[in-house]
């Protein structure tokens, strides 16, 4: 594009400056901003993240604690404890239960979609499951707290039913849409010649796809997951609701445990700017950051890797 | 810091209009905020402080006693609400932004224990909630307070207990627990005070506790003694006049000694008709009515 404009201004060509040209500017002014602005945002967003908590966590900050000990007691007194061990724990159980749920159904529901259902019903089978990634977390937080709470109580004889097993199932729920719209697209990305290779040696139906388009999608397929692994470790609201939010070393799935981000939801509206408490919150806020980022990028690699070895 | 003082500066000037000359359609808004033991009881005298000054809206909201305090600290409100005394750390920092809290008590509260309406307990004491809340302490069964729970699962006990910033949470550990007392980890921890008694209210194995303007006909309110004395019943009474043991004074907190606009509200709350108000919505008045 440069050489050929370099081109052209040798020759004497020369942009005509018309109204066509104005917005020509003006239309890809708006569109630099656009494109630029998410990785401005990611920035400041950790730039503030950072500011806030890192030089606590890194110099006054007991680490031996925060990571060895269950205690989060931030404003007790005389002595706070800020041992975040059992705000991990709930996260990674809650997320890890979830994804027990989630992936059978979302890899299922991919697959039928995918491989068997045609015509008006696939479209309306992919409607549905978009619809479903529509529902706003605190209506499932609203749905554990209500419902599942006396369902969990009643079917299982347990004292209360706000437990790893609720926060888990309506996490579950709320993950697999997305993860089944991944693995979807993953497995659409097949090429079709694979298939009809694989049919005219005889396949079955199932051999064709449990040998061949499985393993060929192999790693949109992981993507899938772990991007519903990001979704579980920073969903807030309904886990707020739905887990009990006590501090606890989970045991069992009928355990109440308090999660991560339900910890800094609940609390950080609280707290005096500057404060010990605040500065620990958003270490956790560090901590969720460098996780979901973590997954994500691994998401990301993984997809990209597919894609690269495709073209 | 500078700008904190330039803020509150400004707002103190725009609240003195309002208790005397006010322009036409110029209203003067009070940010009230803080204490969800108060919250009810705070909106109310808004809403009638409202009725006769047309000119004054007061703005409230809760989240919690720790919530008014902050918002004192970083200077965005007028008046904060809370359930505790504020602490020496959360007074010196107020300080430093320029906000010197100056606090009111405005009545008592009667802090009650909830249990499930089934519950057949009588009463109980301040040594068992300490076992039944406090780190190392006993009590984790009902069976060890010679208590069957009809139409619970089991007999281990579901403790209720609320966030970490809340007034009540401070109360509670330090009048149960003692000063330096911890709280036992793992009990369900609530965001108000409405949630503990709607927790209550559902699980037949809980224990919560709350200010005893939130008791509901749908759950139990136990009678509290300390060991050896008699069992005393949580009520308007017995909170003001000092006789149960768990009771509070409840705080209002104003940036500096209160001017104008502020100085009515106040006047206004401690005065019989705002103290008439406190009373109707459960809470003891500060001194005779």
């Amino acid at each position: 594009m440069g050489a050929l404009r370099e081109e052209s201004a040798q020759r004497g060509i020369e942009d005509r400056i018309d109204a066509a040209w104005v917005w020509d500017r003006i239309a890809k002014a708006v569109i630099f901003i656009g494109g630029i602005s998410a990785i401005v945002f990611v920035i400041s967003i950790f730039i503030f993240v950072a500011k806030e908590g890192l030089g606590f966590a890194l110099f006054d900050l007991d680490k031996s604690q925060f990571f060895g000990s269950p205690a989060w007691r931030p404003t007790s007194e005389p002595e706070p404890q800020f041992g975040a061990l059992a705000l991990m724990a709930g996260t990674a159980s809650v997320t890890g239960f979830a994804m027990l749920i989630a992936v059978p159904f979302s890899l299922g529901s991919a697959i039928y979609i995918s491989e068997f259902a045609t015509g008006r019903k696939r479209e309306y089978l992919k409607i549905l499951v978009e619809l479903l990634a529509a529902i706003p977390s605190v209506v499932w937080g609203f749905i554990g707290l209500t419902i599942m709470n006396p369902l969990i109580i009643q079917v299982f004889n347990v004292p209360v039913g706000l437990t790893i097993l609720n926060a888990g199932v309506i996490l579950g729920l709320m993950a697999a849409p997305i993860m089944t719209t991944i693995a979807e697209d993953a497995l659409k990305a097949v090429p079709d010649g694979y298939r009809e290779a694989a049919e005219a040696m005889g396949a079955t139906r199932w051999q064709v796809i449990r040998w061949v388009v499985l393993p060929s999608a192999k790693k949109g397929l992981v993507a899938a997951i772990l991007l519903g692994v990001g979704r579980g470790f920073g969903e807030t609201m309904a886990v707020l609701m739905a887990s009990g939010h006590a501090i606890n070393l989970p045991t069992s799935p009928f355990d109440s445990v308090r999660a991560l981000t339900a910890t800094i939801a609940s609390e950080l509206g609280e707290t005096a700017r500057g404060s010990e408490h605040y500065k620990a919150l958003f270490t956790l806020g560090i901590l969720l950051f460098l996780v979901t980022f973590t997954i994500n990028l691994l998401a990301d690699i993984l997809v990209r890797g597919r894609k690269g070895k495709k073209a | 810091m500078k700008l904190y003082t330039a803020l509150t500066l400004a707002v103190l000037a725009t609240l003195t209009s309002c208790g005397g000359n006010v322009n036409g359609g110029n209203r003067t808004v009070i940010q009230n905020k803080g204490s969800d033991t108060l919250v009810n009881v705070a909106q109310t005298w808004a809403e009638e402080y409202r009725k006769i000054h047309p000119d004054c809206a007061v703005a409230v909201s809760g989240g919690g006693s720790g919530t008014g305090i902050a918002a004192m600290i970083n200077g965005t409100v007028d008046i904060a609400n809370s359930s505790r005394v504020m602490k020496e750390r959360e007074l010196k920092m107020a300080r430093d932004n320029g906000n010197n809290p100056v606090p009111f008590i405005v009545g008592y509260d009667a802090l009650a224990v909830f249990v499930h309406k089934d519950n057949p307990i009588e009463s109980i004491t301040i040594e068992q909630l300490a076992a039944i809340y406090g780190e190392g302490g006993e009590i984790t069964r009902w069976s060890q307070l010679g208590i069957t729970v009809p139409g619970a699962s089991g007999d281990e006990m579901v403790r209720v207990s609320r966030q970490n910033n809340s007034g009540t949470y401070a109360y509670f550990r330090e009048a149960v627990l003692g000063r330096e007392g911890n709280y036992k980890l793992g009990s369900l921890d609530m965001h108000g005070s409405k949630d503990v008694v709607e927790l209550v209210m559902n699980t037949p194995s809980a224990i919560g506790y709350s200010g005893l303007a939130y008791a509901t006909e749908h759950v139990k309110v136990v009678p509290v003694s300390i060991e050896g004395g008699a069992p005393v019943v949580p009520t308007v009474d017995s909170a003001g006049n000092g006789s149960y043991p768990i009771a509070r004074p409840l705080f209002m907190y104003t940036v500096g000694e209160p001017e104008g606009a502020v100085k009515d509200y106040m006047d206004w709350i401690l005065s019989d008709v705002g103290q008439q108000i406190l009373l109707k919505k459960g809470y003891a008045p500060v001194g005779k009515l």
